[in-house]
């Protein structure tokens, strides 16, 4: 290797290093914060005793709805990813095997781009007052509703992609066969599928875990999801600084874990609307 | 058609789209159409029922006077284009540099992806904090260099700058991650070729690398445009638009007009106003793009 090659990747190397660490620096101070009693995270000290108070207040005292905040969140991302999964599987397969006509393919792929790009308040003003006519807001099946359809758009899109891929020789050959068209799909098609399901599952949940807008606006206390949670420990009179920066740091978990376990999803998820 | 499409008889295809064109009709198609007469209406709650008494196109004409929503139009516009100008330029560097190094990738990216993953209100809260006039880390380390202290969020020249940062942070990762998988699916041999030619550096980048990953760069950059158009997570969070107008932007315009000040028939009109400019655009990209002889 030349100099100046070794150079170029000794430069590269400082280069996201430095980057890496504006990324990084935000994560551990707001880890540490809540390791932080409110004084000495209000004095701003740099070494401190560290202290499980937060923590503790946020998990197990006997105002906290974190626990409950957590159990909403899991149940609203569980339920949209789940009818997202179903829907976009079907949809995509539909658009792009089953020789639907095209006035109807093209129609349901400008709905998924405009309402892919419409910002979620405006869907949120939308359905606000019918869900209150329908006893909908304030329950699960309201907030999966609404998140199922912020998000059924991308999934479309990715889920009509991966069908592509699936080549059409291995569907003839079972048609050969003699398969009727629900087993073809559940049987031939979502095992071909199942990288691309699991990229799409994981960002759907993600998304609906992070999702604040419509969550804001659909819930009450019964169903706040942790987005709402955070916020609202934002806006008190007095601002629990130690607790938000807790409430925070827990809040991260899935996020990593899926960072650990699902990362090579996560990308293939996130590059392939764009790329290609 | 495909020799596979013909072997499906279209009840299954019936069956398949259901779901879809369901959730269309009943998340979109009817609640816009519901937002539609509402705007033309001033409504009122009585009783957990809702009382609607004709307005005519009072709310659009009050749209064109509104100078909240011209701000909150005006400050989301900038906020797009800077921010995600920035973005698009990091980036393709970060991008560029991952793509050069031989050890580390895997690390870096796992690094670079995480902000990407988290709630845009946990970062709104990360920098509320971070930015605290107090005790935020930014002020302390101006102390370090002997600086005064700066109300990042609270005065009108440095909050809306304060907040592009923010968003920089949050979203040069994703930016990263699509232009590095450009990178990735440059033909090897092309960039060996102007390396040997010795075009140096900057030859290599202008002459080589911008005119190949232009595809990846333009999609990148509407895709994050169009995102950034939505925001709302963080500016609730960091700055409830203030102060005066200066983070004012339309989500939370509508937001306000809507949610907190219960009026509903103005706010259905903004969100009429936003659906109808949104939909124009993507026409009018589309046409342009068709025009061009380019798939978008």
């Amino acid at each position: 290797m030349s100099p100046a090659a070794r150079g170029g990747i000794a430069l590269s190397h400082f280069f996201l290093i430095v980057v890496a660490a504006f990324v990084l620096v935000p994560f551990f101070w707001i880890v540490a914060a809540g390791f932080k009693t409110q004084i000495s995270l209000l004095q701003g000290e740099i070494f401190f005793t560290p202290t499980l108070a937060s923590f503790r207040e946020v998990l197990f005292s006997k105002t906290t709805e974190f626990l409950d905040n957590t159990l909403n969140s899991l149940i609203v991302a569980a339920g949209s990813t789940l009818v997202i999964l179903v829907a976009a599987t079907l949809g995509g397969y539909a658009i792009e095997r089953m020789g639907t006509p095209r006035w109807l393919v093209h129609a349901l792929l400008g709905w998924a781009v405009v309402f892919h790009m419409v910002p979620p308040i405006t869907l949120v003003a939308a359905w606000f007052p019918l869900y209150r006519e329908l006893g909908l807001d304030n329950t699960y099946a309201g907030l999966i509703l609404g998140h199922v359809a912020v998000h059924l758009p991308m999934a479309l899109w990715l889920m009509a992609n991966f069908v592509r891929d699936v080549p059409v020789e291995l569907e003839e050959a079972a048609r050969i066969d003699g398969c009727s068209t629900p087993w073809l799909i559940w049987r031939i098609i979502v095992p071909l599928l199942a990288p691309g399901l699991a990229a799409t599952a994981i960002l759907m949940f993600i998304f609906s875990w992070n999702e604040f807008a419509v969550a804001l606006n659909l819930t009450a206390k019964q169903t706040a999801t942790i987005p709402v949670a955070i916020a609202k420990f934002a806006q008190g009179y007095e601002i629990k600084y130690g607790e938000m920066a807790a409430t925070a740091a827990l809040s991260l978990v899935p996020a990593l874990l899926f960072l650990l376990f699902g990362q090579r999803y996560i990308v293939k998820g996130l590059t392939t609307g764009a790329v290609k | 058609m495909t020799a596979a499409a013909t072997m499906h008889d279209g009840r299954w295809r019936v069956i398949a789209l259901t779901p879809v064109t369901a959730i269309f009709l009943a998340m979109s198609v009817l609640p816009v159409l519901n937002l539609m007469a509402m705007s033309v209406h001033d409504i009122g709650w009585s009783g957990g029922r809702s009382v609607w008494t004709s307005a005519g196109a009072v709310h659009y004409q009050r749209l064109a006077e509104d100078t909240l929503l011209h701000a909150g139009i005006w400050n989301t516009l900038v906020f797009s284009v800077v921010a995600v100008a920035i973005q698009i330029v990091l980036g393709f560097f970060l991008a560029w540099a991952v793509s050069r190094i031989d050890r580390g990738r895997v690390l870096y990216r796992t690094i670079f992806i995480l902000p990407i993953l988290v709630p845009g209100i946990l970062i709104g809260a990360i920098w509320k904090l971070m930015l605290n006039f107090d005790f935020g880390l930014a002020n302390a380390i101006l102390e370090v260099f002997g600086a005064e202290p700066r109300d990042w969020l609270g005065t009108r020249a440095l909050a809306l700058p304060s907040v592009i940062l923010v968003d920089i942070w949050h979203w040069t990762p994703f930016c990263f991650l699509l232009l590095l998988a450009g990178f990735e699916s440059m033909p090897q041999d092309v960039l060996e070729a102007a390396r040997v030619d010795g075009a140096g550096i900057w030859g290599e980048l202008r002459h080589v690398l911008v005119p190949m990953m232009m595809p990846v760069i333009v999609v990148t950059f509407l895709f994050r445009f169009v995102s950034s158009l939505k925001v709302f997570d963080e500016i609730y969070l960091l700055t409830g638009g203030g102060p005066g107008s200066a983070t004012e932007v339309v989500s939370y315009t509508i937001y306000r007009t809507f949610f907190t000040q219960d009026r509903m028939g103005y706010g259905s009109a903004m969100s009429i106003a936003v659906l109808f400019g949104i939909t124009l655009a993507i026409a009018l990209t589309l046409g342009a793009s068709r025009r061009h002889g380019a798939r978008p």
